[in-house]
């Protein structure tokens, strides 16, 4: 089993540390995974994106052109991505920063406002473990146990305190996340 | 034995990790993109504090090799890492290096150009690094790594390979492997030499003169111009030596193939998922990596393309490993070139029409 994920965004969105959890969890499952970032401009501000690949065989390129799964948090990225969603595969969207939603009938879609559930926790900070919850309910790659793992794993340790909060986001994202037909 | 322990990191995090655990005696680099982590990283382990590594940002590329020049003629295990550009700008003390024959470690995470160029990935420094790169008849060894665990094992090797033969060896990465993350196991640790190793391992280095010999000269100036010839000569017997006994490569699914797609780096990662989709479509296709750029498995891609019908060069440039490919097959077979240029890095699918329209039309 492999899965190939494309995670994009606005720079300071959270999608590189979002791909990098992701990634430790499959590390904490014994899966091989790779994590490629967009490493330009965009941190500062552009539109980021980072592919993730979680798999239980040999990885061979980490640069793809069709995804499983494409989680895209604003509109050029959803302009970007959705096409290279691969037949059957998933797509995830953050209702708050997609105004135009998507049109394509052979994937699956799902709409998941992260902004507005993060808006309501006081805390942005938490908006992309809302979305990491909301992937692992429809694909779940990982386990929440490897993922609570990862982050103790991969957080400094006077970060910890916060590992909590972030796993009721992942619950939040976990029931808010909602398919489209 | 305790079990290795996985971690996940950047390419350029395993180099320092990789350094500081192989008993490198110092660093000296200058900042670039996309290298950068590498001394980051090892300004945060703070291998001064531990292993007694020097670690020093210098004022410039230019500086920072020279001062490599320096430590390893002291016999020291020292090493630089840039990109691109600034690997252009360390060209003189490299072939100064080459000349007075002194084993130092260079990585270039290499960025497109010419110039500037860009701060995205390229493998458009194949020329610069496997033709020497500066003034003279020399060569380096170039070792390709195509992920996260070579870039951490290929730190000891190059400083093995460079100390084996008196020459400056360098890791040949690029933007992709640099700044993706994946598992690695790190090399076990071994301790930096002393200084009676060092005096017993390199009766070259200068170390200040024993009582028991001669003065040690490093240099590579010479004004007669026979004893330069001979000096010359000598190099290149020793050049002629690494290419019989330093030649890596890796051939995958070569063998019912019917034809090779021959890549290098991070491009032999996208191309190993182009001979999966390819293979997908029916097509017999066989990946050939070569691991050492210089010295270049010549004999061994004449053997893997015997009964094939054509060769697909693919590499993140407009066309330079193509020429050592075609020496090496001499006419015998098609040989095509792929790649995307300027800081775009080919996708799996466009290799795999870039050989369907090339071959099979």
């Amino acid at each position: 089993m492999k899965t190939e994920i494309i995670i994009s965004g606005f720079g300071g969105q959270g999608v590189l540390s979002m791909g990098k959890i992701l990634a430790y969890s499959g590390l904490m499952e014994d899966k091989e995974v790779t994590w490629m970032p967009a490493y330009g401009p965009e941190q500062r501000g552009g539109t980021a994106n980072v592919t993730v690949i979680v798999s239980d065989e040999r990885i061979s390129s980490p640069i793809l052109s069709k995804y499983d799964v494409a989680i895209v948090l604003n509109q050029p990225s959803l302009d970007k991505f959705e096409p290279k969603v691969k037949p059957g595969g998933i797509l995830i969207y953050d209702g708050y920063g997609v105004m135009n939603p998507p049109t394509r009938k052979d994937i699956k879609v799902y709409r998941i406002d992260a902004m507005d559930k993060a808006a309501e926790m006081k805390n942005s900070k938490v908006f992309n473990m809302i979305v990491l919850g909301g992937l692992l309910k429809v694909c779940p790659v990982v386990s929440t146990d490897g993922l609570n793992k990862a982050l103790y794993k991969s957080l400094p340790e006077r970060h910890h305190n916060m590992i909590p909060l972030n796993m009721k986001a992942v619950d939040e994202g976990m029931k808010i996340i909602q398919e489209q037909k | 034995m305790a079990e290795k322990q996985v971690t996940l990191m950047k390419g350029n995090e395993a180099i320092a990790h990789a350094a500081i655990r192989c008993g490198a005696d110092a660093f000296f680099g200058y900042p670039i993109t996309p290298q950068s982590e590498i001394i980051e990283t090892l300004a945060l382990l703070k291998p001064w504090e531990t292993t007694g590594m020097v670690v020093l940002q210098a004022e410039s590329e230019v500086a920072a090799i020279n001062m490599v020049y320096g430590g390893a003629g002291a016999g020291k295990r020292v090493f630089t890492t840039s990109s691109s550009p600034g690997v252009a700008l360390m060209q003189e003390g490299i072939s100064y290096m080459a000349g007075a024959e002194i084993p130092g470690v260079f990585v270039d995470v290499q960025r497109g150009g010419p110039g500037l160029g860009t701060i995205q990935p390229s493998q458009s420094d194949y020329f610069q690094a496997t033709r020497g790169g500066g003034n003279g008849d020399y060569y380096v060894i170039v070792l390709a790594p195509n992920s996260v665990q070579e870039m951490a094992d290929f730190v000891d090797l190059a400083f093995t390979l460079a100390f084996k033969y008196r020459n400056p060896a360098m890791i040949l990465s690029d933007g992709v492997i640099g700044q993706m993350m994946e598992k690695v196991v790190l090399p076990p640790i071994k301790p930096r030499r002393t200084e009676e190793q060092i005096k017993k391992e390199c009766p070259w280095a200068t170390i200040g003169r024993p009582a028991d010999r001669e003065p040690n000269i490093l240099t590579s100036l010479e004004l007669k111009p026979e004893v330069m010839e001979q000096r010359n000569l000598h190099m290149q017997e020793k050049y002629e030596l690494i290419r019989e006994n330093e030649v890596r490569y890796e051939a995958t699914k070569c063998d019912d193939a019917d034809y090779i797609i021959v890549s290098f780096g991070s491009a032999a990662r996208i191309g190993e998922k182009a001979v999966e989709l390819a293979r997908e479509q029916g097509i017999k296709v066989g990946l050939f990596r070569p691991i050492t750029l210089w010295p270049f498995p010549s004999k061994q891609i004449v053997e893997a393309a015997k009964g094939k019908k054509g060769i697909l060069v693919s590499e993140i440039n407009a066309g330079q490993m193509i020429e050592d490919v075609k020496l090496a097959v001499n006419g015998q077979l098609p040989v095509e070139h792929f790649g995307r240029l300027g800081g775009i890095v080919p996708e799996p699918e466009e290799i795999v029409e870039a050989l369907k329209e090339k071959f099979i039309k």
